[in-house]
């Protein structure tokens, strides 16, 4: 095998013919294509199985059966002018906090951010994935910058292409930003690579707690605090009720002059309410 | 050799082996798929309910009760298999009104919560009742939550269901210490909404329980949630006389010819 550049195509996997192919095909030669039996018609590399690979002690190589290292869930809001996304700043390992310091919000140009739930190491691949489809863009030099719907389409072929193959990128991604001309757009990908877009979105433990709050509180033209008094509410009740979530927490905001993501922060809690304070008092002897 | 000896009767465990492996398909429950909720405010508790009943996925019981009565001072509200709650908060009922022939004595919450948790402990979560029990006694307004396999906790705000997570969500945002009626009332209405507006299973209307030392309000159907959306436009009527009459011809029905047919066989 010949080496090849490295391009965020490489995504899409070995045996699929990306957009910067550069491979000899009828197209680019003066004569009919021949199929071999080492390379299919359509110009793309053939599929094979690394041998060394088949005969290691752990057998074929295996897909992601069950994500390691985990970040919980991410809440978003459109608001008037941008979107708002939060989440905390948690990688558990099972059951353990490992990892209190995890940023899940990564900026990807001055139009979009994304955020991430669920493995870490696959959110790792999928923010070096983003940095070079920004390098290549920035190559281009068209004076046209990647939108945030852009970033969003992109994200889903990748996701459902690994889906695919059975070997997902074991994540819940939210995509947030601006466009050029102004509309915000706010929209999430799952690990299968289902996708929508809506006015909000939460991932995770948060479609059940936050949902319903911003389905009450949530409306497309709200002020930013009111939009960041919304977050810490939500952020709040997924704190009490998420047993995955520590008091730490990130917000970032996405609007016409760029991406700003915040310093993390914790909320006021309260856990002395008196009837917590003595459960069993008018039940001497109760359990 | 009844549940009379005490310890746990699994008499009809064999049989049901013996009827599953021969092949026959038991029959599936009845599931609340349901939100409840109950707070404590000032003066007393109030609990809130959806009022849908699936079986699978269909809704089998649009507008059923889920707030049951325990005593004259105590409700309780009841998820997860329908049958399962009906009857132990039954059962627990006349357990305490002859309690208190025995003792001459308004109930008390805890005695309702002792004897429904030693009743789903001793079936080992088999009896598949999630309760949330409620009510005002000589010592104060008490909230309850009891689980299928018998634990159960004291709490200020209580959810259970499969709503639950949505009205908590409610509660957790919005619960204040010593509430008014009226705020207690909203708050657990807005949790129970929020319940039938985001959960499939639960659904339907909301109904309320206000239990304080001066009496109880079961509020049945409370709140109607499931009100008509859309009106259909009917088509324009055009009154009579709009349109010309070109030709008209009448025709007098003594004017007809009727031919007798076969009597009918009414056999």
């Amino acid at each position: 095998m010949l080496p090849r550049p490295t391009t965020h195509s490489k995504a899409l996997g070995p045996g699929v013919a990306g957009p910067e192919l550069a491979v000899a095909t009828s197209a680019v030669l003066d004569r009919p294509p021949q199929p071999t039996a080492q390379r299919p018609l359509s110009g793309a590399q053939a599929f094979s199985v690394d041998p060394s690979l088949v005969e290691s002690a752990d057998g074929p190589r295996q897909h992601t059966q069950y994500p390691y290292v985990t970040g919980t869930s991410v809440l978003a809001v459109k608001y008037a002018g941008g979107v708002m996304l939060a989440c905390d700043t948690l990688g558990a390992y099972g059951s353990t906090k490992r990892y209190k310091s995890l940023e899940r919000i990564i900026r990807v140009n001055a139009r979009t951010a994304v955020a991430a739930g669920g493995e870490i190491s696959d959110f790792q691949y999928i923010t070096r994935l983003l940095e070079e489809l920004a390098t290549d863009d920035y190559r281009t030099d068209d004076g046209i910058e990647l939108g945030p719907r852009e970033v969003f389409s992109y994200l889903t072929r990748v996701m459902y292409n690994r889906r695919g193959k059975m070997d997902p990128l074991w994540n819940s991604l939210v995509v947030g930003g601006v466009e050029a001309d102004g509309t915000v757009f706010l929209g999430t990908v799952g690990m299968i690579g289902t996708h929508y877009t809506d006015s909000h979105v939460a991932t995770g433990f948060g479609a059940h707690l936050a949902r319903p709050m911003f389905r009450e509180r949530q409306s497309d033209d709200m002020s930013e605090a009111d939009a960041e008094a919304l977050l810490r509410d939500a952020l709040r009740v997924c704190y009490y009720r998420d047993k995955q979530s520590i008091n730490k927490f990130q917000v970032a905001k996405a609007t016409g002059e760029g991406v700003a993501i915040g310093k993390p922060f914790a909320l006021e809690t309260k856990w002395d309410y008196k009837a917590f304070a003595a459960p069993t008092k008018w039940a001497i002897g109760a359990w | 050799m009844g549940s009379n000896g005490g310890g746990f009767s699994f008499d009809l465990c064999k049989r049901n082996a013996l009827l599953e492996r021969k092949g026959m398909a038991p029959p599936s429950a009845w599931k609340t798929g349901t939100t409840i909720a109950g707070v404590v405010f000032k003066d007393g508790v109030v609990l809130g309910a959806d009022t849908r009943s699936t079986s699978g996925s269909t809704v089998a019981d649009k507008n059923c009760e889920k707030i049951h009565y325990i005593a004259p001072n105590i409700y309780c509200c009841g998820a997860g298999t329908a049958a399962d709650t009906m009857n132990v908060t039954a059962m627990i009922s006349s357990a305490l009104d002859l309690h208190r022939y025995a003792t001459g004595r308004e109930s008390r919450i805890v005695t309702a919560m002792t004897m429904l948790k030693s009743h789903l402990f001793k079936y080992q979560g088999h009896v598949s009742a999630a309760l949330v029990l409620g009510g005002v006694d000589l010592n104060g307004p008490h909230l309850f939550t009891i689980f299928p396999h018998g634990s159960t906790d004291c709490l200020p705000y209580a959810t259970m269901g499969s709503g639950s997570l949505n009205a908590m969500s409610v509660f957790e945002a919005g619960f204040k210490e010593d509430m008014s009626r009226e705020e207690a009332m909203a708050l657990v209405a807005a949790a129970i909404r929020s319940g039938v507006y985001n959960d499939l299973g639960s659904g339907s209307n909301v109904d309320l329980c206000v239990i304080t030392k001066d009496g109880v309000d079961y509020l049945r159907n409370h709140e109607l949630l499931m009100g008509k959306t859309y009106q259909r436009e009917f088509p324009v009527k055009y009154p009579k006389g709009t349109a010309p009459v070109i030709k008209e011809r009448v025709i007098p029905l003594t004017a007809l010819e009727i031919t007798e047919g076969e009597a009918m066989d009414t056999s």
